[in-house]
């Protein structure tokens, strides 16, 4: 066929035009005559005329007969192109085995994280939620004003609720008071003993907290001696039979004889009620105590939960309500002074922000929702680079592919919906491993981060987010072959003139070096969090917790017998000392102001631990003395006698407490007493191991005490002694189940939380790096790929085998590099800016960078040398043959 | 109701096929008509007509060779059908009769003048 020269050619507009509106049955021919038609006329009026004659030709031809029918063309099946593309994605996902693996592992890796992350935030977020009140139920919190700070306190005087009730009862629907919220002994019919967490309530609570009844109905404690119990509860103490109506007393008192009045599902996990295993009625401990009945605007105990009414807000009710306590004890100078005001916790936040500065929600799981949110949206970020980085890389070996497929007649339309499709096959593929990869690691994670998530499978909004995903990691990872090499022209890709690489590089280049920082400062912040668990971990606790038994007093019968006890327990060797004392040695019950001292402050008002303890609290729980000496039983003027610990005499500020005097007023107490400071000890760590020591008085009494501490003879096994000290129990008092913690245990879980954090960014900091890791080597290989040939003749003109593995893993310790120095100065500030939280923290040493900077190189040279060894060592007889 | 419709343009057409006979194709079809009728002919006129003829089942078509002057588009060569003969021996003939009832006279004034 002859080629046309351009001269000939008729205008290419106007045979554009005509081509873009004939109908294509008849377009060949026409098309044909009109050429005809031309060229005749190209010869005989030349060309300017003949273009004339041919537009009006065209001109001509638009009119109905030839025009073509709308959507007449587009009648074709799709199907078998949709049914070639997805053969292809297949066909090129099987031929490259690794980099498929590479990638859909990598992409399902970051997948699942972000999904277990994301469920996660959503539990969180979804707190409390099963309360249908949910947006209008709220705590009711009292702010004081101590020492120029500002406490927040959920403990409220009995007087409040019919105050709230009667005087402010058009801002709320419900008001329900509850109290005592804790372990207490459940006992059906002298059989079944079991401690128990539950809560004395108003008879409205079920219905405002909209408890799922099972069997009974929210009315049920309106009569003072019933109970409501949970289904696990009902399980625990009837078995199968069936509970309604069963007789239960509480705590053993013959005053708490209830009737079970109904059963309740049990409140999920991740509900701040979900430990409460029984409701009973406000009105039974009422009359069942003497102290309960003092209702006045002093006597606090009892938290308030309220409901709000439609036609209010949490802020106008609590302007409202703010001088509710105020305007009762205005005649009480001290109270005016602490400015008692009241404000409302709505339950949406008691979770997540649950802490209190200066009397406002000053954040709490917010900031870790926060956290993890973001390491959740880097590993994905990290994975999608992974995907894109490597699909990019991919397909530019498929240049040549795409010359033949337009050289055979692909539309560039069909060329970019064979790449979206390979890239949504993938993409599907690791979202099927992912799911997979979460719904059998959900128990683990959930033991992990202690939650009780389920998957959601028939989660709308899950599946919406997946699909959403889908479509935008499809899209964006699909979007530079499917839009880039589509526009190739054939001829110069076949020719080879084209060279992809210099440019289309750089990008990644900026995406790995994003992964590594990412990575680089996840394995930093690890380490310090790690290194700040340690650190806490290792502060001196101020005595000894191994074999430290403890054993709450939860019923009237322990009071009375513990000379008995003591006795006993040590009569069978395996109790070395027992003493008893108002809070546990890892708790803090109680704090009293109103002490005083020669040489106070007058305005200065501290707050201090006070203890009450036994004379062998110290030797039981091994009391480490800086100064003076423990309490003896035989020195009567002990009982007026204080050991403090070092926090209270820095406070003091004497140059040696033992022998001064400090006077207390407390609580209960109208005048001063004088103690007289006997011993200091060291500081004990009582409250958070992050905290500073909180300053502690401890004295002797043998009244107001909770806790048996039991010291466990070194001698013996906890294994042993166990059975024994039980069967003492069991013997002297048999009425309560013999209930125990053990001290190493309690003070561990002071470290849960951060324990928690700690291992969750451990899990996410190894991920993320083998996610890294994988598209590296996979980056890598493909570099070593593309230089095959450049290889093997460097090998045949006598490169080593270092200089080669030199050359190839240069360019990636030098990305490397750059990460760090991105990623050391932003983790430090970040972290910085974390351990401020921390009273009790760890510095910042330069070593973690240093370990950091040294393994990250390290990993980095192993995963490049793997492949670039592999291309070094290769026979470059072999490199150099292929085609 | 006429049994067969045939236009004058399309009547033109349909016996330059019959004579152009098997080497009928519009621009051959075009050439005819422009030559015998000295009236131009526009492409577009040309092909609505076949196909409208084609439509009315008058003709029938059948692709030809492709020519490098076509720039190697096919040729499509048409053919009158049965229906078309018969249509155009009826055009034929109802002329004929008109012709014929036209008094002798009016003829021979006009050619007297």
């Amino acid at each position: 066929m002859k080629r046309m020269e351009p001269k000939e050619a008729p205008p290419q507009f106007f045979l554009r035009f005509f081509r873009w509106y004939c109908d294509p049955k008849v377009l060949g021919y026409i098309e044909g005559d009109l050429m005809e038609v031309y060229e005749r006329r190209l010869k005989t009026l030349g060309k300017k005329k003949a273009d004339w004659r041919f537009i009006l030709d065209v001109t001509m031809l638009f009119r109905p007969g030839i025009i073509r029918k709308a959507g007449s063309s587009k009648n074709l099946n799709p199907y078998s192109m949709y049914k070639s593309y997805f053969k292809i994605g297949w066909r090129n996902l099987i031929r490259n085995k690794g980099y498929s693996f590479i990638n859909i592992g990598g992409l399902a890796m970051g997948m699942a994280v972000a999904m277990l992350i994301g469920l996660w935030i959503y539990d969180e977020l979804n707190f409390n939620t099963y309360h249908k009140n949910y947006n209008r139920i709220a705590r009711v919190m009292r702010t004081l004003h101590v020492n120029g700070e500002t406490v927040s306190t959920t403990t409220l005087p009995n007087a409040l609720g019919d105050e709230l009730r009667t005087k402010y009862g058009n801002q709320f629907q419900q008001v329900v008071m509850a109290a005592l919220a804790g372990d207490h002994i459940l006992s059906a019919s002298g059989e079944t003993t079991l401690s128990l967490r539950g809560e004395f309530v108003e008879s409205a609570a079920p219905e405002m907290f909209t408890l799922n009844m099972l069997q009974g109905s929210w009315s049920g404690l309106n009569d003072p001696h019933s109970i409501l119990i949970s289904q696990s509860a009902a399980k625990a103490l009837f078995g199968d039979d069936n509970p309604m109506g069963k007789l239960l007393k509480i705590d053993n008192s013959d005053r708490m004889d209830v009737k079970v009045a109904g059963v309740y599902e049990d409140l999920p996990y991740n509900t701040d009620f979900h430990d409460m295993k029984f409701y009973a009625p406000f009105d039974l401990l009422f009359s069942a105590n003497a102290w309960v009945q003092n209702v006045s605007f002093t006597n606090d105990f009892l938290n308030i939960y309220v409901a709000i009414a439609d036609h209010t807000t949490f802020e106008s009710a609590s302007t409202q309500i703010k001088d509710a306590i105020l305007n009762n004890v205005r005649e009480n100078k001290g109270y005016v002074d602490v400015n008692p005001q009241l404000v409302l916790h709505p339950m949406k936040d008691w979770h997540l922000r649950s802490e209190w500065k200066n009397g406002v929600m000053a954040g709490g799981a917010t900031q870790i929702v926060w956290l993890f949110g973001i390491v959740g949206a880097f590993v994905l970020l990290l994975a999608c680079i992974n995907f894109m980085n490597l699909s990019t890389a991919r397909s530019e070996k498929r240049a040549r592919e795409v010359g033949i497929r337009k050289a055979v007649g692909s539309a560039r339309q069909q060329l970019m919906n064979q790449f979206f499709t390979e890239s949504f096959l993938t993409v599907g593929l690791a979202f099927v491993v992912a799911l997979v990869a979460v719904s059998t690691s959900l128990n683990w994670f959930n033991h992990l981060a202690n939650k009780q998530i389920e998957m959601p499978w028939m989660n709308t909004y899950f599946w919406l987010a997946s699909f959403v995903f889908i479509l935008f990691t499809g899209l964006l990872a699909g979007s530079y072959p499917a839009l880039y090499l589509s526009s190739f022209n054939a001829v110069k890709v076949l020719k080879g003139s084209i060279r992809v690489g210099k440019l289309a590089s750089l990008p990644r280049k900026v995406l790995v070096v994003t992964q590594f920082t990412v990575s680089v400062t996840l394995i930093i912040g690890t380490i310090m969090v790690y290194q700040q668990i340690q650190f806490a971990k290792n502060r001196p606790v101020g005595y000894s917790r191994d074999g430290l038994l403890m054993i709450q007093m939860t019923t009237p019968d322990f009071h009375g017998k513990q000379d008995v006890l003591f006795t006993e327990l040590k009569n069978t060797g395996a109790v070395l000392e027992m003493a008893e004392s108002s809070s546990p040695p890892t708790a803090i019950w109680s704090e009293n102001g109103g002490f005083d001292w020669s040489g106070k402050d007058p305005a200065y008002a501290p707050q201090f631990a006070t203890l009450t303890v036994t004379a062998e609290y110290g030797k039981t729980i091994g009391w480490q003395f800086v100064k003076g000496r423990d309490f003896s039983e035989n020195i009567a003027s002990d009982s007026a006698g204080f050991v403090i610990n070092e926090a209270t005499a820095k406070l003091l500020g004497f140059e040696n407490p033992v022998g001064e005097t400090l006077r207390w007023q407390g609580g209960w107490r109208s005048k001063f007493t004088s103690f007289t400071i006997i011993g200091v000890i060291k500081d004990m760590v009582v409250k958070s191991p992050y905290a500073p020591p909180v300053p502690s008085v401890f004295f002797l009494s043998k009244y107001g005490t909770n806790w048996f501490n039991i010291r466990i003879n070194p001698q013996t096994s906890v294994g042993e002694a166990l059975p024994k000290i039980k069967a003492v129990f069991k013997k002297l008092i048999p009425s309560a189940p013999f209930d125990y913690k053990f001290a190493d245990q309690e003070y561990a879980l002071k470290f849960a939380a951060e324990e928690r954090v700690g291992k969750l960014a451990f899990v996410f900091a190894v991920l993320a790096i083998l996610i890294s890791c994988l598209g590296l080597s996979g980056l890598a290989s493909f570099v070593a790929e593309q230089r095959t040939k450049e290889i093997g003749i460097r090998k045949v003109i006598g490169a080593s085998v270092f200089s080669l593995w030199k050359m190839l893993s240069k360019d990636f310790v030098f990305l490397m590099i750059i990460a760090c120095l991105i990623a050391i100065p932003t983790s430090y500030y970040l972290l910085a800016a974390w351990l401020e939280n921390y009273d009790y923290r760890a510095e910042i040493s330069w070593w973690i960078f240093a370990v950091t900077f040294v393994l990250s190189l390290v990993i980095t040279v192993l995963t490049v040398s793997w492949q670039a060894l592999k291309a070094a060592m290769m026979n470059p007889v072999n490199s150099l043959r292929s085609e | 109701m006429k049994k067969y419709q045939l236009g004058e343009f399309e009547e033109v057409v349909i016996l330059t096929i019959g004579i152009l006979n098997n080497e009928a194709y519009s621009v051959s079809i075009k050439d005819e008509i422009e030559s015998r009728l000295s009236r131009s002919v526009s492409m577009g006129a040309l092909h609505t007509a076949l196909r409208r003829l084609e439509d009315k089942g008058y003709l029938k078509s059948f692709a030809g060779e492709a020519t490098e002057e076509r720039a190697g588009r096919p040729k499509r060569y048409f053919e009158i059908t049965a229906l078309g003969k018969k249509a155009m021996v009826y055009s034929k003939a109802t002329r004929d009769e008109l012709w014929k009832a036209i008094p002798k006279t009016v003829l021979q004034i006009n050619l007297g003048r």
